[in-house]
């Protein structure tokens, strides 16, 4: 649990395991960990520790959420395409029997949610639902194996759960709300201007506090969307990441923090799968509700 | 310092009760449902863990940031 030669607390641990691999630029000026001063004009590199973090401010991006989704991402392109190039009218056995079950059960879900026409939305629930889910995944691997390993090699910090990071789950949620926008302008036209301006009082006089209340609701939606499946695998982690603690709180402690381990993550796979299943469902009624002109 | 335990307690606390009763209440419906109408029991269920999942999550959101003030901001 601890680097070797110095004590750390429960709550350094903590804080390790919750940064990201951040590379961002800092500030002329700034004194780095090791004394050395930043030349001007700043410098691009890894930060240490939270301060460097802080002082990066917005010029940072997350590598390892950045690398850890994107790598996921090809992971279920590659295996869904290693299906679909292998799908016949025979009996299907093993992974592929498994793959298209995900298939039609997404397809099903789409059919009963959404009543539109549009050729997008099935394709993207199965994306939504099969990535979330495999990011989520991650979230089971016990919380030492990456980081330790990655510190071995030298690289400091290491957050293997991507939708542990806001950044991706608003990432998200934003994304699906651009295709609300895009669909609402797209099959209303100008209705949606008015859906806007004349709900729920249908008088002119109301337009101000008929638009206050829609556009609150309108981005209500990818708020709650991502800060939704945000929180539960943060919390998810957090637990997790506790658990682990205990392990050095003495040899007492080995067999009930093993059992509190095992029965959280067997209880957590009902959440990763829920929370993912809650991510489509959601991204399917919303762009419904964009489709649906009154 | 100790006001932060406190804080955290109400989190936890008032959060899981009002899920539970929501929790509770949404269980005793599906029963209610599928009594009434068997066949549509699988279909129900669906929606239950849907509505379950929506509603677990807040408690969950609660008890992740309680444990965040315990043990990082007050420890």
């Amino acid at each position: 649990m601890a680097a070797a030669g110095e004590e750390k607390t429960v709550s350094d641990y903590i804080v390790h395991h919750l940064t990201n691999l951040t590379y961002g630029k800092l500030p002329e000026g700034f004194e780095r960990h090791d004394g050395d001063t930043v030349a001007a004009g700043g410098e691009w590199t890894f930060a240490h520790g939270a301060d460097e973090i802080a002082a990066m401010g917005f010029n940072a991006v997350h590598v390892d959420s950045l690398g850890w989704s994107i790598g996921l991402g090809l992971v279920f392109c590659m295996l869904f395409r290693w299906a679909a190039v292998r799908a016949s009218a025979d009996a299907p056995s093993g992974l592929l029997n498994f793959i298209e079950m995900i298939v039609e059960f997404i397809d099903n879900q789409v059919k009963d949610t959404f009543h539109g026409k549009n050729k997008l939305i099935a394709p993207l629930s199965l994306t939504i639902f099969v990535w979330v889910f495999l990011m989520n995944l991650m979230d089971l691997i016990p919380v030492d194996v990456v980081p330790e390993l990655m510190l071995f090699a030298g690289v400091e910090y290491q957050k293997i759960v991507p939708s542990t990071d806001p950044n991706i789950t608003m990432g998200m949620a934003i994304g699906v709300f651009f295709l609300m926008l895009f669909y609402s302008i797209k099959v209303k036209g100008f209705g949606f201007v008015r859906e806007l301006t004349m709900n729920p009082f249908n008088h002119w006089a109301f337009i101000p506090v008929n638009l206050f209340m829609e556009v609150v609701g309108l981005l209500a939606k990818p708020f709650s969307l991502g800060l939704r499946l945000f929180g539960n695998m943060y919390a998810g982690e957090m637990i997790f990441i506790l658990i682990a603690a205990l392990f050095g709180a003495g040899v007492f402690w080995l067999l009930p923090a093993a059992l509190l381990q095992l029965g959280w993550a067997i209880f957590h796979i009902l959440v990763i799968t829920l929370q993912a299943f809650i991510f489509m469902v959601l991204t399917i009624v919303y762009l419904s509700m964009a489709h649906e002109d009154h | 310092m100790e006001m932060i335990y406190i804080a955290a307690a109400i989190m936890m606390g008032l959060g899981g009760m009002g899920a539970a009763i929501g929790v509770g209440i949404l269980g005793g419906k599906l029963i209610e449902g599928s009594a009434r109408q068997p066949e549509l029991a699988s279909r129900l269920q669906g929606t239950f863990f849907l509505g379950a999942g929506l509603v677990d999550a807040i408690p969950i959101i609660g008890v992740g940031i309680a444990m965040y003030l315990i043990f990082v901001v007050a420890g």
